[in-house]
């Protein structure tokens, strides 16, 4: 049988805040396959930000582990978790996050730049993923000269870019209509079905049935963990997007 | 991300806020160009002593005997003696012997300078005659009344034929022999020009004086002045049996002294600007201060999309030291203009021909320290933005 590509393993995360200990994460276990579509819900305060955070490298856990692609995390240094984030990950956030100041092509560029793609290559890759998110022909425009729908697609494009294993979409139809979250979603299985893993972190249930597994947290604990169509899937979830 | 990505990003970030930028260079175009002015100022000002020097020759020695109240006195026999002894230090001898009150025909010029001086004198300044000859060695052993005169006199009151004619020096008469190629730039009263020299037998009986108390001595080398100042110490402190009844002045230790003197005026004045400098990185610190905290969410992104602490703080150190180093540059600029500026106004204020000479090494130096300081003020900065958490940096607005 093949390794998990992502396993957390009685996973803790807790903060301090004043003299109250907050257990953002509170023993954590599950894994997800290469080449899975998992939607990690729950309200705010469940702890999927903490999981996020926690998958996308940016954090790392208290106690117990994270394996991604079997290498432990907890135990790298902030180098390697920026290396790791270039390299395995690819980041879709809910605010886009795009670079106002460079341009369409260079903001998706710079994932590319910073795993050290020459510049011929990088701009044949980042029009290549442009070209994938239906924005080519706005590669020269500035982030703020598009809808909120095109700059989540070269979001979209930013994080293909660098062909990294797993795709982390953090709430990525909370500014959008729905007309434009159903393209964005449709955008997300069909990177899917490529063959990539992809993780969405939302609160809302009408948006996680896009995947066929969902994982559900309350009070920094899995709650569910099955196929969306599964009793008590939804269950606790907010019925339509806040 | 190699380093040529870095500053063309940091040239862009430097780009978008034109104004606030160059606000933020001039501290450091100030500082620059006011040190490149003012050790210009100093170079301009050496040259000038250096020059003065010269024309009045660095390779000579004065001395001056004040031996009357001591018992012993030391004859020009004795002084030739010690030039002779010494031939690897000692080049050439002329006693100088003071007169004044001239008259020609019926005028009396107060400020042509009157002085008894040997035949070798005339080849220890390099001067040369034009007309005529020069005093020779028989005119001294006669003390003949003859004399040469500067071009100036010759001109002006012989209207350039003074061959024979009489020049008075304290009532007496002197036929002229000879005429001296003009030596200053231009012919006026009181000038290198406006001169007449006597045989220093001559001129030295004239004065009544029993010793010639100056002497002017060349050196072979400019090299060996500080020892052939000593040897001569040495020599006159055995015949006087003390150090204080004379005074040995090289010329070129007075020249190095004086421009000692100018160097540290020059230091003080080009460190007072430099604090200018340092206000200059403080500024930039200031204003890198600022953009790292405007940009926070831009470095949350970058880090989230793989930059390494390394690259963030290269980013805003060559940001820092690229906005330095161009206020360098402008400053350099501005330093050389300003330079250009003062020579014309020294030129016409003072009469001088002084030139504000930035060198070379103090323009490397001005836009060396520029990039340093960029660097140095850019660090705290750039160590801050690197260390931002980028999920607090995320999170941002």
């Amino acid at each position: 049988m093949m390794e998990p590509l992502i396993v957390f393993d009685h996973l803790c995360k807790f903060y301090q805040m004043g003299d109250e200990t907050v257990r953002a994460a509170d023993d954590i276990s599950f894994s997800i396959d290469r080449g899975e579509f998992v939607a990690i819900v729950g309200k705010s305060g469940s702890g999927k930000s903490t999981c996020m955070n926690i998958i996308g490298c940016l954090d790392v856990p208290t106690s117990g582990r994270y394996l991604l692609h079997g290498a432990d995390v907890g135990s790298l240094s902030k180098n390697e978790l920026a290396e790791t984030r270039n390299k395995m990950l690819g980041f879709i956030f809910q605010q886009y996050n795009l670079l106002p100041k460079l341009s369409v092509l260079e903001n998706v560029e710079v994932p590319l730049m910073y795993a050290g793609v020459p510049r011929g290559e990088r701009r044949r890759r980042a029009e290549e993923a442009l070209e994938r998110v239906g924005l080519i022909d706005k590669r020269k425009n500035r982030p703020n000269q598009l809808s909120g729908g095109q700059q989540q697609r070269v979001s979209i494009a930013r994080a293909l870019a660098g062909d990294p294993p797993v795709i982390l979409a953090d709430e990525p139809t909370g500014a959008l209509d729905s007309k434009t979250s159903r393209e964005v979603l449709g955008m997300l299985q069909q990177v899917h079905r490529e063959g990539r893993t992809v993780v969405l972190i939302t609160h809302d249930n009408s948006i996680a049935v896009t995947a066929p597994r969902i994982i559900r947290l309350e009070d920094g604990k899995v709650v569910y963990d099955g196929p969306a169509h599964g009793r008590n899937a939804l269950v606790g979830g907010e019925e339509a997007a806040g | 991300m190699s380093l040529g990505e870095s500053f063309t990003m940091a040239l862009r970030n430097i780009r978008a806020s034109k104004m606030r930028t160059f606000l933020t260079m001039l501290g450091i175009i100030i500082g620059i160009a006011s040190v490149m002015v003012i050790v210009g100022l100093g170079n301009g000002m050496e040259n000038y002593i250096t020059e003065s020097f010269q024309s009045m020759g660095t390779n000579t020695i004065s001395v001056t005997l004040m031996g009357r109240s001591s018992s012993r006195s030391v004859s020009e026999e004795q002084m030739y003696e010690i030039v002779e002894e010494n031939s690897r230090y000692f080049d050439q001898i002329s006693p100088l012997v003071n007169l004044s009150g001239v008259k020609i025909g019926t005028e009396s010029l107060s400020y042509t300078s009157v002085t008894g001086v040997s035949e070798d004198y005339f080849n220890m300044k390099q001067y040369t005659i034009s007309q005529g000859r020069g005093l020779q060695y028989l005119d001294m052993e006669d003390r003949l009344s003859v004399c040469v005169i500067g071009e100036y006199l010759s001109r002006t009151y012989f209207g350039g034929d003074a061959l024979g004619k009489t020049v008075r020096v304290g009532g007496r008469p002197y036929t002229v022999v000879g005429v001296m190629t003009q030596e200053g730039d231009t012919l006026e009263e009181g000038g290198a020009d406006d001169c007449v020299f006597l045989p220093y037998t001559t001129a030295a009986r004239a004065s009544g004086m029993g010793t010639i108390s100056s002497y002017v001595v060349t050196v072979t080398s400019e090299d060996l002045a500080y020892q052939a100042k000593e040897v001569l110490e040495d020599a006159l402190t055995e015949l006087y049996g003390s150090d204080s009844v004379f005074s040995v002045i090289s010329m070129t230790e007075m020249l190095d002294a004086m421009n000692s003197m100018v160097d540290v005026m020059i230091t003080i004045l080009a460190a007072i600007a430099a604090i200018s400098l340092v206000v200059g990185g403080i500024g930039i610190m200031n204003i890198m201060l600022v953009s790292v905290t405007e940009r926070t969410r831009e470095i949350g992104i970058r880090k989230a999309l793989g930059a390494k602490e390394r690259t963030i703080l290269l980013q805003f150190v060559i940001e820092a030291a690229t906005t330095s180093a161009a206020g360098g540059l402008i400053g350099i600029a501005l330093g050389y203009a300003l330079s250009s500026a003062a020579t014309v106004l020294i030129t016409t204020l003072l009469e001088t021909s002084m030139a504000v000479t930035p060198s070379a090494a103090s323009i490397t130096m001005a836009f060396g320290v520029s990039a340093a300081i960029g660097v140095l003020f850019g660090y705290l900065p750039a160590k801050k933005a690197a260390q931002l958490n980028p999920i607090d940096a995320l999170r941002y607005e």
